[in-house]
């Protein structure tokens, strides 16, 4: 009875007294110590980086996507792969104005499409005032309803507008114009041509993947009116289907509205890309768990040098210190004590490192965030924090069993021999 | 061909050694390093163990002290049958029964005195707590209160053997086992070390002690001779003296 009683006071005091002498022997050792861990630190740092890095990718994106809402599908042109197309030019596959007359009637998945022109960078002029680059896109009035943009004032584009010079701009637009908070009924010019203002549209948050920071500004116009400024253009378009259930008869639909305006055989490939936003997402998942299978290698390898590293150290501990294994063994220290000494020794170290590797990760997470306006949302998750520790400590048993193993074996009056 | 030195009591045996043997396999050769030792060692005796070197006293030693394991023959420590246990029991056995002092002190260089003295009691079933209040009472028990904080680099040779004597000692053990404690010291200090030893023996404890000097060996009251791994003499410190005096034994004279 007294002997149950005695076993986990016992075990407590085990795992409490070698935590104080593997602290102690850390402490006495500081350089060696650090040194050991740099393995481990790198290891955990990058983990915590990458993960960090994804995770903010990924809310990013994810709140982007909200704003489309997930029935939207996008349109653009693409050079297939193989077959004789494949040596087209991109000109050659672009999206035509009229590629999509009849689209509604054809495809009884899509609710609405709306195309969109690319008229280039233009220079925006008010008065005195200029505006360098400003990008102007030609919509659709569907627009408002697929891209959910909020209009400040006045009101977006509609069918009256056809193909008549008018535009909506941003509230930074106008002000670096210096307009009237009511700037409704203005006229700016926009290249060589004059357009009345008859709306503010909200900025769209940002999905820039160049470079982002710089100011950069839209002006929309009515699609139509695109020819104002070039005979061809980019396009490409935005559709939507009518529930999430029919997403993926819409895009079949439309591939084969497209197919068959374009004449193309039943084996030759698309020369255009009809892609849910939701599947996009799936890719990006797919890229983030490739990214993340990849860094895990990287990491895995370094937890791997990192873990050589701590057992590299404890053999020469434990070679250096035989005389005094001996010597506790002599006073009494059974196998375990020996056994969890060392083994506490390694976890500890590499918790250290994962301390460590945590604040170097952490230092990582900011410099990132603050590189690129599209990953401002990385953060660190909670269970990455607790996933490299549990590395850490699983590194360390792993590494340090042998070299635990082989100190709790030593034969004492041998140990004690030894120079 | 041995004696036995007369005894008060039989009840009070700590150590009762019956046939005991040790032996060594080197290559093809066998070495007797003991080879049947009969020996009992009673409460509160201090003995004195002589010989040649190579004459099996560190081994017998080291036997005593639970380090090793006999090759034949039985080993009882406190009525216990010592042969038969395990690894981690002779640990326990080596933990709260016995204090083993070493020829060279063995004490750990980056821990100051009272740490070293410390030691045991972390691997003792109730040492954790007030083991700092215990070791400091076995450093001021050898006479070193005032050496606590000092580690051993800053403690002279006779002064870093106390501090071996104290970390034996910690645990109340029943025997106290010293391998040529002074063996290491100069004769001055020696002296100091070993009125150490007879004030322990007064208050109680129980001695066995190596040496090869024959002062060293009369501080204690009983002396055991070996010679090829047996013992040969075992005779009160009267009975040896006179014994020598007349010349009658050579067997376990030692070495000048
Ligand atoms: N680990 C070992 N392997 C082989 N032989 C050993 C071993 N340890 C001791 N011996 C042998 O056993 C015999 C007794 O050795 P032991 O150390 O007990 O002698 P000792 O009486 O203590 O000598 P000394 O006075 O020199 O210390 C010696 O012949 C020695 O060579
Ligand atoms: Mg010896």
């Amino acid at each position: 009875m007294r002997r149950l009683l005695y076993a986990p006071l016992m075990f407590i005091q085990l795992v409490y007294q070698s935590v104080y002498l593997a602290i102690s022997q850390i402490w006495a050792n500081k350089t060696r110590s650090i040194l050991t861990t740099i393995g481990i630190v790198i290891g955990v740092a990058s983990v915590i980086a990458v993960i960090a890095a994804l995770t903010g990718l990924k809310a990013k994106i994810l709140s982007q996507v909200e704003t489309f809402g997930n029935n939207s599908i996008i349109v653009q042109p693409r050079l297939p792969d193989m077959g004789p197309k494949r040596n087209l030019s991109w000109w050659d596959v672009r999206l035509r104005p009229n590629e999509f007359e009849g689209l509604l009637e054809h495809c009884p998945s899509i609710e609405r499409f709306t195309r969109i022109s690319e008229a280039g960078q233009q220079m925006v002029k008010y008065g005195e005032k200029a505006v360098q680059n400003a990008q102007v896109y030609g919509i659709e009035p569907a627009w408002h309803e697929i891209e959910h943009r909020a209009i400040v004032t006045g009101r977006g584009i509609s069918v009256i507008d056809e193909s008549r010079a008018v535009c909506l701009i941003e509230p930074e637009l106008r002000d670096k114009l210096g307009m009237d908070k009511d700037c409704i009924g203005e006229s700016i010019r926009i290249g060589f041509r004059n357009f009345r203002i008859v709306g503010v549209i909200e900025k769209r948050s940002d999905l820039e993947i160049g470079g982002g920071g710089q100011e950069r500004y839209e002006i929309i116009i009515p699609f139509e009116t695109t020819r104002k400024f070039r005979q061809e253009f980019w396009v490409w378009a935005f559709a939507e289907s009518k529930s999430p259930e029919v997403l993926d008869e819409g895009v079949a639909e439309l591939k084969f509205f497209l197919r068959r305006g374009r004449h193309l055989d039943p084996d030759e490939p698309d020369t255009f890309r009809v892609e849910s936003l939701k599947s996009a997402i799936q890719t990006f998942n797919n890229i983030a768990i490739m990214v993340t299978l990849v860094a895990g290698g990287v990491v895995g390898i370094s937890l791997l040098v990192g873990g050589v590293g701590i057992m590299n150290i404890m053999l020469v501990s434990i070679s250096e210190r035989t005389k005094e294994i001996g010597l506790r063994k002599a006073v009494g220290a059974k196998k375990s004590a020996i056994l969890t000494q060392f083994l506490v020794e390694a976890v500890i170290l590499c918790f250290v490192g994962g301390l460590v590797g945590l604040g170097v990760g952490k230092f990582l997470t900011l410099a990132i965030a603050h590189s690129h306006a599209l990953l401002a949302k990385t953060y660190i998750p909670a269970w990455a924090v607790v996933l490299s520790f549990a590395f850490a400590g699983t590194v360390g048993i792993c590494f340090g069993m042998f070299p635990a193993i082989k100190a709790a074996r030593l034969d004492p009056i041998e140990a004690l021999r030894h120079e | 061909m041995s004696q036995q030195a007369n005894s008060t009591n039989s009840n009070d045996v700590i150590i009762r050694l019956q046939g005991l043997k040790r032996f060594y396999r080197v290559g093809v050769e066998e070495i007797h390093a003991l080879d049947g030792v009969e020996l009992e060692v009673r409460e509160n005796e201090y003995i004195a163990v002589m010989g040649h070197s190579g004459s099996g006293k560190s081994t017998l030693m080291n036997v005593l002290g639970c380090l090793d394991r006999p090759s034949d023959g039985s080993y009882e420590l406190d009525g216990d049958d010592v042969t038969q246990l395990s690894d981690a029991e002779l640990a326990s056995i080596r933990n709260e029964r016995i204090g083993f002092v070493f020829q060279s002190f063995e004490l750990l260089p980056q821990m100051n005195a009272l740490k070293n003295v410390e030691m045991p009691l972390l691997y003792a079933r109730n040492g954790w707590f007030g083991r700092s209040a215990r070791a400091k009472g076995a450093l001021e028990r050898v006479g070193l209160g005032d050496r606590v904080k000092h580690r051993p680099n800053q403690l002279s040779g006779g002064e870093k053997q106390r501090v071996a004597i104290a970390r034996a000692l910690v645990c109340n053990p029943s025997i106290l086992l010293a391998d040529e404690p002074t063996g290491n010291l100069d004769s001055k200090t020696s002296e100091n070390i070993l009125e150490l030893f007879d004030e322990l023996h007064k208050q109680g404890q129980t001695i066995v002690m190596v040496t090869h000097e024959r002062d060293v060996a009369q501080y204690a009251k009983r002396i055991i001779r070996m010679q090829d791994g047996r013992i040969c003499s075992d005779l009160t410190k009267e009975q040896d003296e006179a014994k020598r005096q007349s010349g009658g034994d050579t067997s376990g004279k030692e070495k000048l």
